[in-house]
């Protein structure tokens, strides 16, 4: 190994607080604390892994050598937990670790990736697998590439291939699986291959009550929207309701309550157009907006 | 005798990672890359046979670098080239094309005469590559 070592003098300490400040990382990471609510072991890995990038920049410079970290990830979690969210601040992140060359996110599912008839699979996972180059290549609903029910089925040709290029072109893509933690437990178990080949499998825990109302509201400000007061409560009881309820998926959920309030909200401003609306009135939604929803009609 | 045709060609070889940035700045202008192969380097041979499709819509030189790889490991014996096709209105055309991979050795061209009308003589070039006799299929 001591032939390895480059002749050339190098300094005898490393300043990692230096790559630190000039990757600019703590930037993206004080971003994610602020946009993205809750997801605590989400957070704490994405820190682990920006930490081993950063040390292993700096080793770098110091002439040790080493292959390069794998990379590539599976999320698990429930709809609505913020995996595909997640994954495009997974490109932004490591690219500024120069991990990856581009901070591009190619998303894909089962369609992109398998074929229709022999001989068609290998192109279409090839295209797809060249476009995501230098970037990061998402898999969402990863589970479905494989069908045990039907042994001709051309997943596992995309499954092949996809497996080959992560292992060859390792430093050339990052790939992140995504899907329920059941569906993909079983995934993982008939292909064996694949599993040993992810690194990091991070689960997306659900949203407490308090982080959904959270998330509500950053959703109503990118939207120039608030809450009038009354709104807030009403709002809170309606997330409380909801995830009682069957298919409560999460933030999907909250948006799809907040447009509908955006509907009735519009709806009651249009029945009275003979008003002048201020600038605040067409920003607010009110206790009644929310009120009207179907969730309060069901006893809960 | 060495070949030389499109763009490069009075600079020597470019290494793998040279072809790697001139792909980078086809790229990085939006074009379209592909590969193209053929045995015939006559300078008139302009039907090269295409390694798989023009690559549409990549954003990293990794993807066009892997086919390249796999297209040399199979015609490593071949003159392969490399294209950068812009699809903008008013272009619509090849931008880039240079050779990436020439066969170890390069027979070169044979001069033939033809006998014109009167004492005329017609002159005209043909590769040694392609004036080889056909091999029967069973003997390859």
């Amino acid at each position: 190994m001591n032939d390895a070592i480059p002749a050339e003098p190098k300094p005898a300490t490393v300043d990692l607080e230096a790559f630190y400040q000039r990757s600019n990382i703590g930037d993206v990471i004080d971003a994610l604390d602020r946009d993205l609510i809750g997801l605590i072991p989400v957070k704490t890995r994405i820190r682990e892994v920006a930490a081993l990038l950063l040390v292993e920049s700096a080793r770098r410079s110091m002439g040790l050598q080493a292959e390069p970290p794998s990379l590539h990830m599976c999320f698990t979690g429930n709809p609505g937990t913020g995996k595909t969210t997640v994954a495009q601040r997974m490109a932004e992140i490591l690219n500024r670790l120069g991990y990856i060359r581009r901070n591009h996110v190619v998303t894909v599912s089962r369609d992109d990736l398998v074929g229709q008839y022999i001989g068609h699979t290998a192109p279409k996972t090839k295209e797809v697998l060249k476009k995501a180059m230098g970037g990061v290549l998402f898999i969402d609903e990863a589970y479905y590439l494989y069908r045990p029910e039907n042994e001709r089925d051309y997943g596992q040709e995309a499954i092949e291939i996809l497996l080959q290029v992560m292992e060859d072109r390792r430093d050339d893509l990052v790939v992140i699986l995504a899907g329920y933690k059941d569906r993909m437990d079983i995934f993982f178990k008939s292909n064996p291959g694949m599993a040993s080949r992810i690194a990091h499998h991070i689960d997306f825990p659900d949203y407490a009550e308090e982080e959904l109302f959270a998330i509500a509201q950053i959703m109503l400000t990118q939207m120039h929207y608030m809450f009038s007061e009354d709104a807030k409560d009403i709002f809170r009881e309606y997330i409380g309701r909801r995830m009682r309820q069957p298919r409560f998926s999460n933030a999907r959920s909250i948006r799809n309550a907040l447009d509908r309030s955006r509907l009735r909200q519009a709806n009651r401003l249009f029945a009275e157009r003979s008003k002048p609306y201020d600038l605040v009135a067409l920003q607010t939604i009110t206790g009644a907006d929310i009120r009207a929803s179907r969730v309060f009609a069901e006893t809960a | 005798m060495k070949i030389t045709q499109g763009q490069f060609s009075f600079l020597p070889d470019l290494t793998p990672a040279e072809i790697k940035l001139q792909i980078e700045y086809a790229l990085n202008n939006g074009w379209a890359v592909a590969i193209e192969y053929t045995a015939d380097p006559h300078p008139r041979n302009s039907f090269w046979s295409m390694w798989g499709n023009p690559m549409f819509d990549l954003r990293d030189p990794a993807g066009v670098m892997m086919e390249l790889d796999s297209c040399l490991a199979e015609h490593s014996d071949k003159y392969v080239k490399v294209m950068a096709f812009d699809s903008k209105k008013g272009w619509e055309s090849v931008r880039m094309s240079f050779m990436v991979n020439r066969p170890a050795f390069e027979p070169g061209f044979e001069l033939v005469r033809q006998e014109g009308p009167g004492r005329e003589l017609i002159y005209t070039i043909r590769s040694h590559a392609t004036s080889r006799a056909p091999v029967p299929e069973q003997a390859l």
